[in-house]
């Protein structure tokens, strides 16, 4: 499913981001990147939807290899891969209901086909009565929960979440988090990049620890490992 | 089969289409003031280039009038027979770049100075006993330019006594129209670049502020061409919309112009350009400067975000 051999990744102003990362993730995981600041952690989430590419080294999903998958092809890898970060970032200028269904419309699904998806998410996460608000008028939770509905409205296979509880308070996150499983239930992989000690030793899945640029710790049903 | 889905793929490509279109339209009222700027941007600048190319090509067709008038007076030796000045006529003819040679009998000459002088004419009518004029072959150029020439030539055939087309006046009528065409020229390209210039700034500008949007489209796994469009569009009507105030002054302008030229008809010289069709003509340059300019910009504004 992701696959990842001797990856390397030095950005432009010298900093080596990876250091001989290895890693294999079986499709259907739930897996939460731990590791202190600057540890790697972004590189590594952000390398499997190919916004970045590994110096040297190989990243393969669904057994395509992103080091030298065309520029043209990255949309195709995208709707593959559902991401979701901490700043939401959704479209400020549409409505719920538009920044959801701009990810179906993207793919050139009927008119009919979008309408009756997007509300499926909606229900999914609870803002059906939210999608002629724009993101503005909601809650960080809200927008986060928008975010996910984006992210799986077109049925990824993997969904990537860039510390997606890092602006929300607590009982938001946990709601955010049981999404996250019934998603995770429904077969498709979550890749959660995270600081939350708590939901990490609570929810216990596969936990990959990255410091300096390698893997650390790989333990299945781990701990977050780390103060704070 | 086949042909099944290559119908759906073709309903498809025309449904994104219309959806590009329709996301166009409303991006031009989600943008607000951004809008509100590139169309004022592409306004002034379209009166500027609309108000000068009028006043440009009137400039020209009126150097143009001129130049037509321009014309070689050869006038016969008074001593040549009929046979000599039939021959000369012939001879004239078969010089290059000749358009007519029309001849004109001295009684025909005095005729016109006469009429030329009005009341004061009459104290020529005296001459008409004892004609002191010339046989004269009014002779036009196919190209005005090539009067100079053309009179050299005709100088030196037989029968000719003098060549008369107010040498000095010409060459400097001819020089003169030619460095202010020449001037017109780089001024209306300027100014044609300023505008362009400053339109795809404007438009850059609001781009700018949505290169955000532009990076969550290609998150969400939007092709470059998919998140292109709706921009085109929007430029194109950004540029149509901005040429509708600049078609109206050009428009009610001319219009206005003509009648208080045609109120002063005595300047036979100031014979500017008919409204119909030379206003519609200008009002159309305009409007494809206008969405030329409005694509160009937002096209070129767009390839810098859309490399990652």
């Amino acid at each position: 499913m992701i696959l990842m051999k001797d990856v390397y990744k030095t950005y432009s102003n010298g900093v080596t981001a990876l250091n001989s990362l290895n890693v294999d993730i079986d499709q259907g995981e739930f897996v939460y990147i731990v590791g202190p600041s600057g540890a790697g952690k972004s590189t590594f989430v952000k390398l499997i939807y190919r916004e970045e590419r590994p110096t040297t080294g190989s990243v393969f999903i669904n057994n395509v290899d992103l080091s030298t998958l065309k520029e043209r092809k990255v949309p195709y890898l995208r709707r593959d891969v559902g991401v979701i970060f901490q700043d939401f970032k959704l479209l400020p200028k549409l409505t719920i209901y538009e920044n959801i269904a701009f990810a179906l419309e993207v793919i050139e699904e009927s008119p009919r086909a979008i309408r009756k998806r997007v509300m499926e998410v909606l229900e999914q996460v609870g803002l059906k009565n939210k999608a002629r608000a724009i993101p503005d008028e909601l809650s960080g939770g809200e927008q986060q929960r928008v975010s996910i509905a984006r992210a799986i409205v077109n049925h990824p296979k993997i969904v990537i979440a860039d510390e997606p509880t890092g602006n929300l308070d607590p009982d938001t996150s946990w709601e955010i988090m049981r999404t996250f499983e019934k998603i995770n239930a429904s077969g498709t992989t979550i890749i959660m990049a995270t600081h939350s000690k708590e939901i990490v030793n609570t929810i216990k899945k596969r936990v990959i620890a990255i410091e300096g640029g390698l893997i650390v710790r790989d333990e299945n049903r781990g701990e977050y490992g780390y103060e704070i | 089969m086949l042909g099944t889905r290559i119908g759906e793929s073709m309903a498809m490509k025309f449904r994104t289409m219309t959806r590009h279109i329709r996301e166009g339209f409303k991006n031009i009222a989600r943008n607000g003031w951004m809008t509100v700027a590139s169309i004022a941007a592409v306004t002034t600048t379209l009166i500027l280039v609309g108000a000068f190319l009028a006043l440009m090509l009137n400039l020209n067709q009126m150097a143009n009038k001129v130049e037509e008038d321009v014309k070689i007076n050869t006038l016969i030796d008074r001593t040549a027979d009929p046979d000599v000045i039939t021959e000369l006529g012939k001879e004239i003819k078969d010089i290059n770049g000749i358009d007519s040679v029309v001849f004109s009998s001295n009684d025909e000459e005095l005729e016109k100075l006469i009429n030329s002088m009005g009341d004061d004419g009459k104290s020529w009518e005296l001459f008409e006993q004892d004609n002191p004029l010339n046989h004269v072959y009014i002779i036009r150029a196919q190209n005005p330019e090539d009067t100079m020439k053309i009179a050299e030539k005709v100088e030196k055939l037989d029968g000719v006594q003098e060549v008369n087309y107010g040498e000095d006046v010409v060459q400097r009528l001819f020089e003169f129209n030619k460095y202010a065409r020449n001037i017109g020229l780089v001024l209306i390209i300027g100014l044609v670049f300023t505008a362009i210039f400053l339109i795809s700034n404007t438009i850059k500008i609001t781009i700018m502020a949505r290169s955000r949007e532009i990076g969550i489209m290609k998150l969400v796994g939007a092709t470059n061409g998919f998140i292109r469009w709706p921009f085109f569009v929007e430029g194109l009507l950004l540029g149509v919309i901005g040429s509708i105030i600049p078609i109206g002054v050009v428009l009610g302008g001319y219009d206005y112009l003509e009648k208080v030229v045609s109120g002063q008809n005595k300047y036979a010289f100031v014979d500017i350009l008919p409204f119909n069709p030379f206003a519609w003509q200008l009002s159309l340059i305009i409007l494809a400067i206008g969405a030329l300019i409005g694509t160009w910009g937002s096209v070129m504004s767009i390839r810098k975000f859309l490399k990652v």
